[in-house]
């Protein structure tokens, strides 16, 4: 039952990706929905999966590298309905499906047995730290695909290549105003999954801040965004820059995610 | 019976034929119907825009009537038929039945994709039925050409892009901004062109306008038709500041605007996007200025480029279109089949009725004081008898089998039906 969630909603995920994918490269009407009715397939068994681990876990399966990257792409795709229900852009799933294809794809090679809970992670402070955690990244996310949008658009605009892509791709305005919601959504998110994560830290560990790869990268990530937000309130620096800036600081979200936890030794080496 | 067309357009006639074989006003209302007496000629209309004029009609006989209402359009004119016969084209059954269709989508125009024709189309089939010159056949078609039409629009992409320059300036606007309502919008200079930008741009909820025209009065005079506000030329970089549509056109011999300047006012109005549209020759804003961030500058051949790739674009969706028009002028074609059963089937039941009636009579004859009520009875029965005998063979009528000529052909011989003109002297009345 477990496996065979999964596996269905990597299925319904991959096809998503590949109809995106012939949505951005090939001139074709109408597959925004049929990449969203996929999508919901795909969320429905993968929300099915998040389910049966958590009963058979006895906590939200967020533990270990298989279950994270898996509740990661799970929260980008939630946000992505609700984007797609408040905005109504189309072509959005094209480009933030293959983000969550891949994220369920590399969740595919860890290891996805279902352990007890290390006891260092049981605490009150797992839930709220782990929720804030991911839903901000999820935001980053989908803020950074969306920055994507907005380059190759703007592109297409400056160069004037106005047939094909650009078509289909939304003005400049939406793009730049949903970029700058999520970044202000995902923000305090982070924040606050920072300073849970400190609190957290003072009870089990003794100490607010260890200076942890995971903690400094963390850090890294959260300077970028409040240098985003700042450029922007205090410069005026919007658009192409902001798009851009939102892309370098979903990599970090990344390497904050990946790199730390496979190429630098880490407390958070469970997660 | 056939379906004909006779036409000439824009491809065939220059302006002079077009001119004089045109039918406007009082001349649509004579023409159409002196063409409806025409003895060849059951059911006619006449669409006559400024790119083509075209008879539709119902013939008994294709060559016949193309001869007779060549001699008509030569006499109403007052041209002679050398001077217009190479321009024409004709075409019938089901060939006049595809390029109306093709005409009412926008297939046949000189921009392909144009939306005007279909409602042109429209208002000639309606003035023919309000002058009652067509029936069953030709408004039929008419409802078919509409509907062939609207698929066309819905499912494929055929009038999506804008095809003239002020339109095209417009839709990119739109690719910039979420909405153009609340924009403030500025005019520099005037010109034809530059004005009827300014107007598609309002018509599109553009708000606050602002005119800078070297000679003030001359903006002032703008500034009333535009609902807007006279800026003073030399301010016009002031105001820069907070415009974000600019349309430039005005007549100096060099840039107005240079990158230095703009670089200086995008920095003033933090970065908030601005399209700036430079429709003159020679260009008054200097080119570089679409190199600063988040300005964006289209000149004249720029926008025309825009709207010479929509063309070619609007070419490969009527490909698709065309494959539109096939499905339908197959729907067509079996609407008219089936048009060929409800001469035989009306015939069928008239035979029926009558040999009911006379077989009634006599036996009244032969009763004189036969029971009334007993008489309704008996009168049930052979209904009922008759129905019960004609209704195979209707049905297989009604039915659209692939060898329904044939079943047509038996049927008249097995009940001695004689001729196929039934349903013709109905619709000749």
């Amino acid at each position: 039952m477990e496996i065979l969630t999964f596996k269905l909603a990597l299925i319904f995920y991959f096809a998503a990706t590949i109809i995106g994918l012939i949505e951005i490269f090939r001139e074709s009407k109408g597959l925004s929905r049929l990449i969203l009715i996929i999508a919901i397939c795909g969320f429905i068994f993968h929300t099915a999966n998040l389910i049966v681990r958590y009963y058979a876990g006895g906590y939200l399966p967020v533990a270990g590298m298989h279950q994270a990257s898996s509740f990661f792409a799970w929260c980008i795709v939630l946000i992505f309905f609700f984007l797609e229900y408040r905005y109504k852009i189309g072509i959005m799933g094209a480009f933030i499906l293959p983000i969550v294809f891949v994220l369920m794809l590399s969740s595919s090679t860890f290891p996805r047995e279902i352990i007890p809970l290390s006891p260092v992670l049981q605490s009150f402070w797992f839930n709220i730290h782990i929720i804030f955690a991911f839903a901000g990244n999820a935001s980053f996310a989908i803020a950074a695909g969306v920055g994507l949008m907005y380059l190759l658009q703007e592109h297409y605009l400056k160069a004037k290549r106005l047939s094909g892509l650009f078509q289909r791709l939304p003005n400049l305005q939406i793009l730049d105003e949903i970029n700058y919601r999520l970044i202000t959504f995902g923000f305090p998110l982070l924040t606050l999954a920072i300073i849970t994560g400190a609190l957290w830290a003072e009870s089990a560990w003794g100490g607010y801040w260890r200076w942890d790869p995971k903690e400094v990268w963390s850090l890294v990530t959260w300077l970028i965004y409040a240098l985003v937000l700042h450029l922007r309130v205090a410069k005026g620096w919007r658009g192409k820059k902001a798009a851009v800036l939102s892309i370098i600081g979903f990599l970090s979200v990344l390497f904050t995610f990946f790199g730390v936890n496979l190429l630098l030794r880490s407390l958070h080496s469970f997660s | 019976m056939t379906i004909l067309v006779l036409g000439l357009n824009h491809k065939t006639a220059n302006v002079n034929v077009r001119e004089r074989l045109a039918f406007n006003g009082q001349k649509l209302d004579e023409g159409i119907t002196k063409l409806k007496a025409l003895p060849e000629i059951s059911e006619v209309a006449v669409l006559s825009t400024c790119n083509r004029v075209e008879i539709y009609a119902l013939a008994k006989d294709a060559s016949n009537s193309l001869d007779s209402i060549k001699n008509f359009l030569s006499e109403f004119h007052s041209i002679k038929r050398d001077d217009f016969d190479k321009a024409l084209y004709f075409f019938s059954g089901l060939d006049s039945v595809r390029h109306i269709f093709r005409v009412a989508s926008s297939l046949d125009s000189m921009i392909v994709g144009e939306p005007q024709v279909l409602g042109q189309i429209k208002e000639a089939f309606d003035f023919a039925l309000n002058k009652k010159t067509t029936g069953i056949i030709l408004n039929r078609l008419m409802k078919n050409a509409i509907s062939a039409a609207k698929r066309v629009r819905t499912e494929t992409r055929i009038a999506e892009n804008a095809v003239s320059i002020s339109f095209a300036a417009v839709e990119l606007a739109k690719k910039i901004f979420k909405e153009l309502s609340g924009k403030s919008f500025m005019l520099l200079g005037a010109g034809e062109m530059a004005e009827l930008a300014a107007r598609h741009l309002l018509n599109n909820g553009v708000t606050d306008v602002k005119v800078a025209n070297r000679t003030y009065e001359r903006g002032c005079e703008l500034a009333r038709d535009f609902n807007g506000r006279a800026v003073r030329f030399e301010d016009f970089h002031k105001e820069l500041v907070n415009t974000d549509i600019v349309i430039c056109s005005t007549g100096a011999p060099d840039y107005v605007l240079k990158k230095e300047q703009m670089q200086k006012i995008m920095k003033e109005r933090r970065y908030k996007p601005v399209f700036l549209i430079d429709i003159s020759v020679p260009r008054n804003i200097d080119p570089d200025v679409n190199s600063i961030d988040n300005a964006y500058l289209y000149n004249i051949d720029d926008l025309q480029e825009v709207v010479d790739t929509n063309i070619l674009e609007r070419k490969k969706e009527a490909e698709k279109a065309e494959k539109i028009i096939d499905e339908e002028v197959g729907k067509f074609e079996k609407w008219m089949a089936s048009l060929d059963s409800v001469p035989t089937i009306v015939a069928l039941r008239e035979k029926a009725e009558e040999i009911k009636n006379e077989e009634l009579e006599k036996f009244r004859n032969k009763y004189p004081d036969f029971d009334a009520e007993k008489m309704k009875a008996i009168e049930h029965v052979a209904t009922a008898i008759i129905n019960k005998l004609i209704h195979p063979p209707m049905a297989a009528l009604k039915e659209n089998s692939a060898d329904r000529d044939e079943l047509i052909a038996v049927i008249k011989k097995l009940y001695g039906i004689n001729g196929d003109d039934t349903w013709e002297r109905k619709n000749g009345e």
